[in-house]
């Protein structure tokens, strides 16, 4: 099923020639909804690949995170659509002057790259399932209701249409399955303008739960307007079939090596979200000019669990060992902090330690110089993501993973009472880490220790979007701080 | 209470024995779970699990045929056992499947309703205790939800059995039943939940948004039920009698001045019968500015004294256990006899064999002559009608199998 190829040869170029002001019928593509029942058959690029699969994956674990933090579906659906805007658009067909045949092939490949990913266990068979379908359902939703009709069209649903007679026999209870409208005359026209569809009942489980249709015989008598829930399920279904087979059929996929640790990282995507890659931002950080004076002060400030553990552990022990080195140092270094402020910062941080201003100067400054890509291969290493730290080594990892319930509580009151952190909160936060979405309880705790910056709940790091790299977490913050003084001037000045 | 009927000392191991080894119609069952003649996997993979004297409870039994299975029920002696679903695996290889490999796959669709949940309404016995009257709530919730499922689920293979002492089982055979998921048979259960379950008093009716109309499948089957609720609550049990039954009516009534009109009423005149009040309630609500929120309430009130109870939890899940059907009732010693829906009105709880009744009549043929086939000892026994009600079950369920396998065969 599968090419990828190493070399960027062949990339979308047939997507591009076909582009040239091609009318609808011309697309590949004719329908912005996607049932996925084919896999793509074009050569790809093994970073075409990688890179359509992690666009999707960042939404899909947007999606989940949402539901675990108990979002509406209309604050899910803003979300979403947003982060689409960003990293998957996927514009109607009416929108002639956009490539929509390039968006969808990347909608279709990222997808099926992703079942890949995810057909590997039972749990994230059903979190894959879950997202794609809360996807579907907003494309679903925001689709041009003609363009939507047409793909409905497209596919065969397995719904009979009610024919009139039968429409007539059934009057009195298709019409009494109006619950929601109030006067007779409004039940009478909408009756009137419905059409119904018949299907087993076990198709639209959620209606028959909320007794929302007729029942007759094992059929249902769906309205029009509820055909979406056969929709929906009909995907879920679908999706859930062929991720079975895709399952069974993935042994001899293993063979090729260079798919696996692609996919190997993607399905673990899910655990901690998706993030940038931080590590050239210093150029245009938050925290230009930041010296190692500074650091203590942003420390209590601005960073994110993670990071104050390291750095308290750092000033308490006059040391780090070397993956706590290495990871506090890279996220310094994200952070703004340059190389010589960044040695100032360490060699003061070791005085009153075991080691020696010799061996500092033999050891330490050699490593971090490395680190900053100024000694040995020359690397510029990035910072590492929440997901990294998630996995890692505990002792240098993501706390809500790696500690106890109640060293977690006791850590996050030190760190964050002087932002207004209360013991009341704690509860929401200790949730979060029995149903192990730990990024959502750190994002939780940026949304309450910024509070006093405006930030509500749900509102996470920006866009609702939530923590998915130590060095987002911290810059965004350093943001709001500085939005805030210059709020505060400006009132000054009115005053 | 119910005493067994008989001297015969029906909880005596032997008695089970000998009631397993010659009177429980074991082909019978296995072609009813196996729905053909040859083991399927609807047997083969099948749990039975066993309820042994002392509180032994052994789960995951599974058997290649038949024989096997009545050679380890007559070894192991249960007081009961259960049946549950048909597994990927055999239950006893379970432990050898890979992870996650051994999951339930098909099974009955079955239904529960025990007398305990009518404990809040039912006047002539308590707790434990069922007579010929209360069977009366029984039959009503088995007319209602027979007719429902058949009519809108348009399932046809529906066994009831009764439940040995103060309930009863429903089984659904039907291909399209056994192959239903859990979440189906939630969403099934659900449909068919109209009384909220609980002890403690108030409404437990809420199927409608405000005051407006009932659901199609609920109108359609009110008429029948304010014949029951005339029939069952108003003149049988009399339910409002008392003054804890009219208060218990009164606080289903949402309109303040006609809640007060009536108490007045009635505790002015303990002697008004039920159907009095009935007849009252009806004439303050004609009266009523609030008409369509009391007729609503109305309704509501009649779904809840009448409308089937069921154990939901019993019903949701394929891996649940549920007693075989011709078990013995520990403690009643009646065998648990599937039930006649036309004639489920005459059924008298009191009247179903029990196991020591069945072994004295075996007895008495004995005298005359040699044992027989034990399979078909039953044959001689007041069990007889039930295994036969059986034994037409099944063959209208194979008779269904056929039909759809010969319509398979000559669409090639
Ligand atoms: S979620 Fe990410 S930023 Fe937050 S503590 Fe864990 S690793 Fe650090
Ligand atoms: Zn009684």
């Amino acid at each position: 099923m599968w090419k990828a190829r190493n070399q960027q040869a062949r990339t979308s170029a047939a997507g591009d020639s076909k582009f040239q002001g091609s009318s609808h019928s011309d697309l590949v593509y004719p329908h912005r909804l996607n049932f996925y029942d084919s896999p793509p058959l074009f050569d790809v690029t093994l970073e075409e690949f990688e890179e359509c699969a992690l666009d999707r994956l960042r939404i899909l674990a947007e999606i989940e995170s949402s539901a675990a933090r108990n979002r509406t579906w209309e604050e899910t659906k803003a979300v979403t659509v947003s982060q689409c805007f960003k990293y998957l658009p996927l514009n109607s067909t009416s929108a002639e002057k956009v490539d929509r045949d390039s968006e969808r092939r990347k909608d279709h490949l990222g997808h099926f790259v992703l079942r890949l990913a995810f057909c590997r266990s039972e749990d994230l068979r059903r979190r894959f399932i879950k997202a794609e379908s809360t996807l579907f359902k907003i494309r679903y939703d925001t689709d041009d209701s003609k363009e939507r009709r047409n793909f409905l069209s497209s596919r065969d649903f397995r719904w009979i249409a009610v024919d009139d007679s039968e429409k007539a026999m059934y009057k009195e209870q298709l019409k009494a399955a109006y619950h929601g409208l109030k006067s007779e005359s409004d039940r009478q026209s909408a009756f009137a303008a419905d059409n119904f569809y018949k299907v087993k009942w076990t198709r639209v489980p959620d209606l028959v739960d909320r007794r929302k249709v007729f029942l007759k015989g094992g059929w249902a008598y769906v309205p029009g307007r509820e055909l979406a829930s056969i929709v929906f399920q009909e995907f879920e279904v679908q999706l859930d079939k062929a991720l079975n087979v895709t399952a069974k059929s993935l042994p001899r996929l293993d063979e090729d090596t260079r798919l696996v640790p692609i996919l190997n990282n993607l399905s673990q995507g899910f655990l901690a979200g998706v993030a940038s890659d931080w590590s050239g931002m210093s150029s245009e950080s938050a925290g230009d000019g930041i010296t190692a004076d500074m650091i203590d002060d942003m420390a209590k400030k601005h960073f994110p669990l993670c990071m104050r553990v390291m750095h308290s552990n750092l000033i308490k022990d006059h040391h780090l060992k070397h993956f706590g080195r290495l990871n506090y140092g890279l996220f310094l270094k994200a952070l703004g902090v340059t190389v010589d402020e960044a040695i100032i910062f360490w060699r003061k941080s070791f005085m009153g330690g075991k080691v020696t201003e010799d061996r500092f100067n033999k050891e330490y400054k050699y490593n971090i110089r490395h680190s900053y890509g100024l000694e040995g291969k020359r690397a510029n290493y990035p910072a590492k993501t929440c997901m990294q730290l998630l996995q890692g080594n505990d002792e240098y990892g993501c706390p809500y993973r790696s500690f106890t319930p109640d060293n977690l509580q006791t850590a996050l009151l030190a760190a964050y009472t002087p932002l207004g952190l209360k013991s009341i909160d704690l509860a929401e936060i200790m949730h979060t880490k029995k149903t192990e979405h730990f990024h959502v309880g750190c994002t939780r705790i940026f949304e309450i220790t910024h509070g006093h910056c405006g930030i509500k709940k749900g509102e996470g790091v920006g866009d609702g979007e939530s923590v998915t790299h130590p060095n987002q977490y911290a810059a965004r913050s350093i943001e709001l701080e500085k939005s805030k003084e210059v709020k505060t001037e400006a009132m000054d000045v009115d005053d | 209470m119910v005493v067994p009927s008989s001297d015969i000392d029906s909880s005596s191991p032997d008695a089970m024995r000998l009631f397993y080894r010659r009177l429980y119609p074991f082909p019978s069952i296995f072609t009813w779970l196996n729905q053909q003649h040859a083991p399927t996997r609807l047997f083969t993979h099948r749990e039975f699990a066993f309820t042994l004297p002392g509180d032994v409870y052994l789960r995951y039994n599974s058997f290649q045929n038949v024989e096997e299975l009545k050679k380890q029920v007559c070894n192991l002696n249960p007081s009961r056992f259960e049946i549950g679903p048909m597994y990927s695996v055999r239950p006893k290889d379970r432990r050898t499947a890979r992870p996650g490999a051994f999951f339930p796959v098909q099974r009955e669709l079955v239904f529960d309703i025990d007398m305990t949940d009518y404990d809040p309404i039912r006047t002539c016995c308590s707790e434990a205790a069922i007579c010929k009257r209360c069977w009366g709530f029984i039959s009503a919730a088995v007319h209602v939800l027979d007719a429902a499922i058949r009519d809108q689920f348009g399932y046809q293979h529906l066994m009831w059995v009764y439940s040995g002492r103060r309930g009863i089982h429903l089984w659904i055979s039907d291909k399209e039943a056994m192959e239903l998921t859990d979440d189906e048979r939630k969403a099934m259960v659900n449909w068919l939940t109209v009384v909220q379950g609980g002890k403690e008093p108030g409404k437990k009716v809420n199927v409608r948004i405000g005051s407006r109309a009932l659901p199609p499948s609920l109108q359609e089957c009110l008429q029948e039920l304010a014949e029951v609720f005339t029939d069952l609550i108003l003149q049988d049990q009399d339910c409002f009698a008392t003054e804890e039954g009219y208060e218990a009516l009164l606080m289903l009534l949402p309109v303040p001045d006609v809640v007060d009109a009536l108490r007045a009423k009635w505790s002015a005149d303990p002697m008004r019968s039920s159907s009095e009040k009935w007849t009252d309630l009806k004439a303050q609500i004609k009266k009523s500015s609030e008409k369509a929120t009391l007729t609503a309430a109305l309704e509501d009130i009649i779904l809840q004294y009448t409308y089937p109870r069921l154990d939901a939890e019993v019903s949701k899940h394929r891996n649940h256990l549920l007693k075989a059907p011709f078990v013995v009732h520990p403690g009643t010693g009646r065998v648990c006899v599937p039930v006649d829906l036309a004639r489920i009105d005459d059924f008298d709880p009191d009247k179903v064999p029990t196991v020591g009744q069945l072994l004295e009549e075996l007895n008495h043929i004995e005298g005359e002559k040699e044992p027989g086939d034990h399979d078909s000892d039953w044959q001689k026994t007041s069990l007889k009608p039930y295994v036969e009600m059986l034994d037409n079950h099944v063959a209208r369920i194979m008779n269904d199998i056929r039909k759809v396998k010969l319509e398979n065969d000559m669409s090639w």
